[in-house]
């Protein structure tokens, strides 16, 4: 991409960009703090993620204060403005990316059990792979490479995949035994949680196409999180 | 990335024009050129260029100093005659009828085609007479009561009549410049053209002026062709339907504004309307 006649407006398109990526990094750090206090039970760990969300919080405002100014003061054309409103939008991903890790974080001080191992087992390989895609769509957004970002689009459809059998499974635990309802709940949400993360992602992926070809990608998204259409049946007592 | 780099390289040095314009389809073109070049002597300040400009609609022309957007724009009432080392070639037709036939008169082909200037330079007449002169001169009104009928008419559609009324007798020259320029405008329109040409109509003007005049031309164009030569690329996009970028006497883009302005197809489109070093 070639260089503005105006340098200042380079400065603050970098800036922009040097924000996102510093939400980008903070998002992936909580989201991957957030599975480990989940799956050994660390509380300690989960309360300094809840108090550290703010930072990213922050953040949000802070692009969202630049991109008014630089709409406002620049009067950006093209893909300079898309890049400016692709921003935004990534900002508040990443926001959410960060609100969920949080909530993953209290999922943990709700449990007081020991995950069962195939569960955590479950959890933690869906959150690699969401950490994974999380990874691919920041590197994207920095390298502006719609082939990445495009292959991120398209993988979502494994963590969903992962997604359901995690709720197979905790649907399972409940049936049997009922005392593992709540733990199971919080668990469901945690995964629900993850499957989120994974979303977002995909998101930024769809904006990174956007930025760069100007274009939408309106193909119908890969879907594959069939929970909400699975019946649940209570057994029959013996 | 790549692809799309390597893409618009690949058309960088054809003139392109991708798609039809959206605009286009709402029905015949008004104004039509095939060809169209323009030599000042040896100078050759217009390569072959064809556009179509739609009727009912504003059409504004952008790119850089010396890119021909106002050359190309002064072919189009044939002000260009007025220059002895000008050679125009080519065709440009205005409803199917070439402005070019030797046949045809000039000043009613500039009665069609009315032109407002950077500068507005009303007549050192009274308000009254630098409307009426127009009308007077092509035999468009016999007694006093027509002339001052359509003095009236046009003051109002050029948005002026209102603050101009009582004092039609006082000096054109005396108004404020975006008021001289509405005046402009009211004289243009007073002879009843199909086309009004726009040279930059508002470079001369404050940021208040220029937004009257905007609104005047969104109001101008459910009747009028307009076109506009600007080197505001907002106020391209704020007032044009079709935009057209020039550049070293080359047409290198014609589109829907908001397609120009949201996703040029061009390189050398992208670098100017954002700015950029092409």
């Amino acid at each position: 991409m070639t260089t503005h006649i105006v340098s200042a407006f380079d400065e603050d398109l970098a800036k922009l960009r040097n924000l996102i990526a510093q939400m980008g990094g903070l998002a992936e750090d909580q989201f991957g703090k957030s599975i480990d206090a989940l799956s050994t039970s660390d509380r300690v760990k989960a309360e300094h993620i809840i108090a550290a969300d703010d930072k990213i919080d922050t953040l949000e405002k802070e692009v969202e204060e630049n991109a008014i100014k630089l709409i406002a003061m620049r009067q950006p054309m093209a893909e300079d403005l898309r890049s400016i409103m692709v921003a935004i939008r990534i900002s508040s991903d990443l926001e959410r990316i960060g609100d969920l890790a949080k909530n993953i974080a209290k999922r943990t001080l709700a449990v007081n059990e020991p995950l069962p191992r195939s569960v955590n087992a479950g959890l933690n390989r869906m959150a690699e792979l969401a950490m994974e895609q999380l990874a691919d769509v920041l590197d994207a957004y920095a390298s502006l490479d719609t082939q990445k970002a495009n292959d991120v689009w398209h993988n979502d459809s494994r963590i969903d995949t992962l997604y359901n059998s995690v709720f197979r499974e905790l649907l399972t635990y409940m049936m049997e035994d009922a005392r593992t309802i709540g733990m199971c709940t919080h668990l469901l949400f945690g995964a629900k949680n993850i499957e989120r993360i994974g979303d977002h992602t995909t998101n930024i992926a769809e904006n990174i196409h956007y930025l760069v070809t100007g274009e939408t990608l309106d193909a119908p998204r890969p879907k594959e999180d069939s929970t909400s259409l699975t019946p649940i049946e209570a057994r029959a007592e013996k | 990335m790549d692809a799309a780099v390597m893409d618009t390289d690949k058309h960088h040095e054809a003139i392109m024009t991708p798609a039809e314009p959206l605009i286009m389809k709402q029905g015949t073109p008004k104004i039509v050129t095939k060809d169209v070049t323009v030599h000042y002597g040896e100078k050759q300040a217009i390569f072959p260029l064809d556009i179509s400009i739609p009727d009912r609609a504003v059409s504004s022309f952008i790119g850089p100093s010396g890119c021909g957007k106002s050359t190309f724009l002064r072919c189009i009432n044939r002000m260009n005659d007025t220059i002895p080392i000008c050679r125009v070639g080519g065709k440009i037709t205005i409803d199917g009828s070439d402005i070019y036939d030797p046949d045809l008169d000039v000043v009613q082909l500039r009665a069609r085609v009315g032109m407002v200037f950077q500068k507005p330079n009303p007549f050192p007449k009274s308000i009254m007479e630098n409307v009426a002169y127009g009308p007077r001169i092509h035999g468009m009104a016999q007694s006093k009561t027509d002339i001052e009928e359509i003095v009236v008419n046009s003051l109002k559609r050029a948005g002026l009549f209102e603050e101009v009324k009582d004092r039609l007798d006082a000096p054109g020259t005396g108004l404020s410049g975006g008021q001289q320029q509405r005046l402009c405008i009211a004289r243009a329109i007073a002879v009843n053209p199909d086309v009004i040409l726009m040279d930059e109509p508002c470079s001369a003007l404050d940021p208040i002026a220029t937004a009257r005049i905007e609104e005047l031309i969104d109001e101008l164009r459910e009747n009028y062709c307009i076109v506009i030569v600007t080197h505001s690329m907002q106020q391209a996009a704020r007032v044009s339907q079709l935009t057209a970028f020039f550049h070293l006497g080359t047409l290198v883009e014609v589109g829907d504004t908001e397609a120009i302005f949201t996703n040029p197809q061009e390189r050398r489109t992208q670098d100017y309307i954002m700015g950029r070093f092409g």
